[in-house]
Parts: C-alpha cells; sequence; structure tokens
C-alpha cells in the first residue's frame, strides 16, 4: 500500500504529472477574480471565502481524470486490480495521492491568496480549517468519479457534471464555516457537520469507487 | 399476491403480453383524470382570496413537484433491484424514468417561477426548496449523460444504478445542507395528511384528481419508454445475429 502510495506520489511531482497545474490554476481563478467585479477591497473582502473555496474546487475538479485515466492508459490499472490488495484499498491510495498532490497545496496557499483578496484577519483560521476538513471529502468523491468515467474516450466534461453536484453538500458547509468564521460568527455547527460528511465519504465511498472501478475493468 | 409472483415480470416477454393489457387503460386513466382534473381546477374552483386566480397554478406544480421527487425514488429502487437481481427489465426501467423524472422537475420549477414572479415579486429566490430542486434537475442529467456515454448497456446498467445510489444520499444530505444555508420563502407543506391547517377542500379535491393523472401518465410513459427500450435491444440483437449469418 505505502508502496502504490509512494509510487503514485513520484509520478505525481514529476513532469508531466500535472502536479502544480492545480495550484497555477488556483492563483488564476484569484487574479481573475477581481478583473471581474473591480478591485475594491471591502467588496473582496466579503466574497473572498466563497472564491476561495469555489477556487479550491474547480482546482481540484482539474486534476480529477489523472487520478485513474494514466493507470488505465498503460495498463497498470489491471495489474494492480490483479495483485492481492483489494479494490477498495486501492482507490483510497488513489484519493489519498490524490489530496496530498492536490487538495494539501491548496489549503497550504489558501491563507496566501486570501491576503491578494483581503481576507479580514479572523477569517483565515476557519477557512483554513475548512479546507482542511473538506478537501479530503473532495477527492474522495472525484475518485468516484474518475472511476465511473474510466473507460470513456470524452470523460472530462461529463466527470465535472456528475462530481460536481456531490460536491454541493461540501461547499456549502466549508464556505458556510468560512463565512462565519470572516463575521466573527461561532462556527461549531458547520464545522461539526463538514467534519462528519468528510468522515463518512472517506468511510463508505471508497467501497462504491471501487465497485465501479471493478465493472469498469470487467 | 405474494411478492414471489412479481418477479415474473422481469422476463421481457411476460412484461410485454402484460403491458399490452394495461397501457391501454393506464393511459386512457390518465387522459381522462389530468383533462378532469385541470378542467375542474382551472374553471370550477374560486380565485383565492389573496393570490387571485394565480392559486390555480398549483394544479401543475405540485403533482409535477411531487412527480420529480418519486420518479428518483422509483429509479432508486429499480437500481437496487437490477444490482441485487440482475433483472434487465428494472434496469430500463430506471433508464426509461429519468426524463421523465427530468421533465417534472423542470415543470415544477418553470410553473414555480412564474407563480413566484406575480406573488413573491421575483422569478427565483434561493430558497431551501427551489434550490434542492435545481440540484435534483442537475443529478438528473448527470445519470441521463452517464446513459448515453456509455457503450456496453451492461456496464451501463451498473454504473447507473451506483450512481443513483451515491446520488441519492448526496442528493438528501444537499436536501438538509441548503435548509441550513438559508432561509425559506416558500411555504410549508399543506397537504399532509395528519395536519389540521390543510388545503381547502373545494381546491383539495380537484388537486387529488390531478396527482392521480400525474402518476397514471408517468406510469404510462415509463410502462411505453421501457417496451420501447426492449424492442429496441431485441432488434439490435435480431440484427447482429443476421450479421454473423
Amino acid at each position: 500500500m505505502i508502496a502504490l502510495l509512494i509510487r503514485d506520489l513520484r509520478l505525481a511531482m514529476r513532469a508531466g504529472g500535472g502536479f502544480g497545474l492545480g495550484l497555477a490554476f488556483f492563483l488564476i481563478v484569484v487574479t481573475l477574480v477581481p478583473f471581474a467585479v473591480g478591485p475594491q477591497s471591502d467588496l473582496l473582502a466579503r466574497i473572498a471565502s466563497g472564491i476561495l473555496w469555489l477556487g479550491a474546487l474547480l482546482s481540484c475538479l482539474l486534476s480529477l481524470d489523472r487520478i485513474l485515466a494514466l493507470d488505465w492508459e498503460d495498463g497498470s490499472l489491471d495489474l494492480l486490480a490483479t495483485a492481492p490488495l483489494p479494490m477498495e484499498a486501492i482507490v483510497t491510495i488513489k484519493a489519498l495521492a490524490h489530496w496530498l498532490t492536490t487538495g494539501l497545496p491548496l489549503v497550504l496557499a489558501a491563507p496566501v491568496f486570501g491576503l491578494l483578496l483581503s481576507l479580514p484577519a479572523p477569517g483565515y483560521m476557519p477557512l483554513i480549517v475548512s479546507l482542511l476538513l473538506g478537501t479530503p471529502a473532495l477527492s474522495v468523491i472525484g475518485t468516484f468519479g474518475a472511476a465511473l468515467t474510466v473507460g470513456l474516450k470524452r470523460g472530462g466534461l461529463l466527470l465535472s457534471l456528475l462530481v460536481l453536484p456531490l460536491y454541493v453538500p461540501i461547499l456549502i458547509f466549508g464556505a458556510e464555516m468560512a463565512r462565519r468564521g470572516v463575521d466573527g460568527l461561532d462556527y461549531t455547527t458547520p464545522l461539526l457537520m463538514l467534519a462528519g460528511i468528510t468522515c463518512g465519504t472517506i468511510a463508505l465511498l471508497p467501497f462504491a469507487s471501487a465497485a465501479v472501478l471493478k465493472v469498469n475493468l470487467r | 399476491m405474494n411478492l414471489n409472483a412479481l418477479w415474473a415480470y422481469a422476463n421481457p416477454k411476460k412484461f410485454i403480453q402484460t403491458t399490452d393489457k394495461v397501457l391501454p387503460w393506464v393511459s386512457v386513466l390518465a387522459v381522462v383524470s389530468l383533462i378532469v382534473g385541470l378542467v375542474w381546477g382551472f374553471f370550477f374552483t374560486p380565485d383565492d382570496y389573496r393570490q387571485g386566480s394565480t392559486v390555480k397554478i398549483i394544479y401543475l406544480h405540485v403533482p409535477s413537484a411531487l412527480m420529480a421527487i418519486n420518479v428518483w425514488l422509483m429509479m432508486l429502487v429499480t437500481s437496487l433491484i437490477w444490482i441485487v437481481r440482475r433483472h434487465h427489465v428494472s434496469a430500463l426501467a430506471a433508464r426509461a424514468a429519468a426524463p421523465i423524472g427530468a421533465v417534472m422537475t423542470l415543470i415544477a420549477l418553470a410553473t414555480g417561477a412564474i407563480w413566484g414572479q406575480p406573488m413573491w415579486g421575483t422569478w427565483w429566490a434561493w430558497d431551501p426548496r427551489l434550490t434542492s430542486f435545481l440540484i435534483l434537475f442537475l443529478f438528473y442529467l448527470g445519470y441521463m449523460a452517464l446513459w448515453e456515454a456509455i457503450d456496453n448497456d451492461d456496464t451501463a446498467a451498473d454504473l447507473t444504478s451506483i450512481l443513483c445510489l451515491v446520488g441519492s444520499v448526496f442528493a438528501l444530505l444537499s436536501r438538509y445542507a441548503v435548509n441550513f444555508w438559508n432561509q425559506g420563502l416558500h411555504q410549508g407543506a399543506s397537504l399532509s395528511l395528519d395536519k389540521e391547517e390543510n388545503v381547502a377542500d373545494v381546491f383539495w379535491y380537484p388537486l387529488l384528481v390531478c396527482i392521480a393523472g400525474f402518476v397514471l401518465l408517468f406510469i404510462a410513459l415509463v410502462l411505453l419508454r421501457t417496451r420501447t427500450e426492449i424492442r429496441a435491444r431485441r432488434m439490435r440483437a435480431l440484427l447482429a445475429r443476421e450479421r454473423m449469418g
């Protein structure tokens, strides 16, 4: 399992793996927002937490098709399927590798991008915590979507259509938590809901992803 | 009738034979109850004392909204049957139901907007009920797109069934998440069986007829579309056999 994780991380880091692309996309989104809505810092401060959440979600979405597609093309997925490792473990590792290479950098970069959007000072902590709690669920759900569309020639757009509605609850609670943090309100309720959804997703969804992948490898 | 007798209809031939007899009746009943319900509702009920004649859109809005949710539930049940017992008719019925459900969702959204413009002063508000219907519509779109995208019928049935299960959980989550996210403008339930404050009987009876009409219409359309799917599949099989021979 650890060997697989290290292999996936290495592949992602090296050239062509697309590591850092998500981060660059996140930066571009953050750069474009002031052009679209105007540079007034009070307006930006009000929407900063929402923009950061949306940007994180979209850059996560961007790299989803890479989770399984490359392994599917060169046949290593078939090899993995015959390995003694259960399919559930494989998809969990894939999701973990995706989170480590996409989700975690986004979380770490978010405070810097918050500065660009003049995010108010009390908002930083809740924003980082909410992203830290929410992005793993985004990766796990994304792996499910990638497993659904892995056999398709042009699955990219379909993948977004399938995955984005599933992101709704996480976006709602995550962004709500960040927003409440900015306003200085108590954010325990969305924090707990977000944590609950993430835990439930991580615990249950790999079984669905594994089942889907088995169907696709049939 | 015990439950085992139900599985006989998993045989496509038996299904076609039975629906041959049932379909005309259901279709006629659907048309009759829709005409009766809508005419009764539109022309023979009084105007509401505050909402005027706009209230009459409930004869389309409520049944379609009801169907939008229940069609998804039906798809969930048939998907489960496909996963557990692998009856092809079940998977085909789920596939046949999805576009109908999507259209019902769209009707509910559109009639709601038409009613909302004079009553709330806006076509659209980010109210929990409206929002969750929009999300439900997206789920329908994704489900149908996945069916269309996959060539192999059995693979498509498997994948869409699992998507339907996972989607149901997330749709439910979203329903409660949007409740938390924004306060509602939409009125509460006024058709519950156990509550005192319900819609008045003058509106209630034609509405019941309309709901029955929508349910029958849905059954007729699902049967029709499932039969079409079965026959299309049979035709493909025959063509393939001819090409081989």
